[in-house]
């Protein structure tokens, strides 16, 4: 506490805080921008929750895929290691350009031209490899006697996965995928790059009036309204859910 | 009438044979005790029989039906027989009354009203009625490990394999275990367990086979082979873990 007040103590007597106060934290500006960003903001979020379901499913899909047993999985796990390591090593930029630029400029008939419908393809694409390896982790962290007793119940290997082994894995990955949620969201502001306007262009063009940047403060600080409940819910619920930490028996 | 019938079983890790052309007949309402030191292949028995290992070699036959066969349901055998792990093995997402019902309501489609009636006559069987919505991490080891048994004998198996079932249980709890096993036993329940337990064994078993390198090397009633072995190693082993001196 009393490192951030001489923080802001010495940020504030430096002989250069008017002008900065001014350019950054300026209250009729911020008032003045905030209709503009905060209709940006309404994308940013319905960007995060559909694409935020599609990668859930997608990326859970992908680590199934990734840990089945068996020579006849193999083409399937083959897929999944591929699928990972491309994507995780992309820059979720280019995958953007690439799709939302690129292929519309094929101009073949019946493919969207939607900036959004692209972007928000590159997001999930991207984003779901991140995720599938989550989710792995989450699965293999359940330990191989939790699937004995499945299976000597009489449970089939699906049956097994979806009572028994996934219920654990996603309690104990929830905080990392939360982290996930938290980022995607802000990279949600780089579909602005095709052209749509979220919370971040929004900013941008109001600055681009007057040179003032309060407005980026104000969709700043949208962002963190809208993450910090988000995580103290996740939290919350995986509580009420009896999640106590690592979990598990053996 | 032999329930489970063991001819020749081999199974090895790599190069680490652990069970080695070992035969074993079980006949309905017998208690067999498997004895031996740790590595023996007693557990690893234990898990080929519920085919959660698969046997090199040898046929392996409940109620008559070769099991190891490849073309077999393994989820339909499995389910004919209940399996307890030394490590309880609850789901610690589920509570007590859901660990129990998940196998009726999953594998034998039993409605949900009836598998929860079952269970709750299972876990009044096992002396825990009042537990029925706790979680397994909330239960003392010896009610956890009360838990699976009554979670594998609640779809009626055939067979129970107990695995070590009292080892990782405190002195004072394994009594609890022990006491449910017996009133299974004279219930007629046919079991195949493998324990450290030498006086319980004496007590419950009908046969108690003493392994060693993967193989039966003494077979018989529990006053011949725990009171005079034959077998130089029998008689080592028993020494050991009785604290007796060799005869």
């Amino acid at each position: 506490m009393a490192l951030v007040a001489v923080v802001v103590l010495a940020v504030v007597s430096s002989p250069g805080w008017p002008r900065v106060q001014q350019t950054f934290f300026d209250p009729a500006k911020a008032w003045s921008s905030l209709p503009a960003v905060a209709l940006g903001l309404w994308l940013n979020v319905r960007v995060m929750i559909v694409c935020g379901i599609l990668i859930g499913v997608f990326g859970l899909l992908l680590a199934v895929m990734r840990t089945l047993r068996g020579p006849v999985f193999f083409p399937l796990r083959m897929f999944s290691a591929a699928y990972t390591d491309l994507f995780r090593g992309l820059p979720v930029l280019l995958v953007l350009l690439l799709l939302g630029i690129g292929v519309p400029a094929l101009r073949q008939q019946g493919v969207p031209k939607d900036p959004l419908f692209w972007g928000g393809t590159a997001l999930v694409l991207s984003y779901s490899a991140y995720v599938a390896e989550v989710f792995r982790a989450g699965i293999e962290s359940v330990h191989p006697s939790q699937r004995a007793a499945a299976r000597s119940l009489g449970l089939t290997n699906a049956q097994t996965l979806r009572f028994v082994v996934l219920p654990q894995a996603v309690r104990r990955v929830l905080p990392p995928l939360m982290n996930d949620l938290v980022s995607l969201q802000k990279d949600s502001g780089l579909i602005s790059v095709l052209g749509v306007v979220d919370a971040i262009y929004a900013a941008r063009i109001e600055t681009a009036s007057d040179f003032n940047y309060t407005p980026y403060v104000v969709a700043g600080l949208l962002f963190l309204c809208l993450t910090i409940p988000m995580v103290r819910f996740t939290d919350w619920f995986a509580r009420k859910q009896g999640f106590h930490g690592a979990g598990g028996i053996v | 009438m032999t329930l489970l019938s063991i001819r020749h079983v081999r199974k090895a890790f790599g190069l680490n044979v652990v069970l080695d052309d070992l035969s074993l007949d079980v006949e309905q309402g017998q208690c067999v005790a498997l004895i031996g030191a740790s590595g023996s292949g007693k557990s690893t028995l234990l898990r080929c029989v519920s085919l959660l290992e698969v046997i090199d070699d040898g046929v392996i036959e409940l109620e008559g039906e070769d099991i190891t066969d490849p073309r077999v349901d393994t989820d339909a055998v499995r389910a004919r027989m209940g399996i307890v792990f030394q490590a309880y093995n609850l789901f610690p997402h589920l509570s007590v009354i859901d660990n129990i019902t998940l196998a009726p309501l999953r594998v034998h489609k039993v409605p949900r009203a009836r598998a929860e009636a079952h269970a709750r006559a299972m876990l009044d069987r096992v002396g825990l009625a009042d537990r029925a919505t706790a979680r397994p991490d909330d239960l003392s080891g010896g009610q956890q490990q009360r838990v699976a048994i009554a979670r594998a004998l609640v779809s009626s198996p055939s067979l129970l394999l107990l695995d070590e079932v009292t080892s990782a249980l405190d002195p004072e709890l394994v009594g609890e275990v022990l006491d449910l096993l017996r009133d299974l036993r004279a219930d007629g329940m046919t079991m195949v367990l493998s324990t450290h337990e030498m006086g319980f064994a004496r007590e419950v078993a009908d046969t108690v086979c003493f392994l060693d390198g993967g193989r039966i090397l003494e077979q018989g009633p529990p006053a011949q082979v725990l009171g005079a072995p034959q077998e130089g190693r029998t008689q080592t082993f028993l020494a050991r873990v009785l604290g007796r001196p060799r005869p």
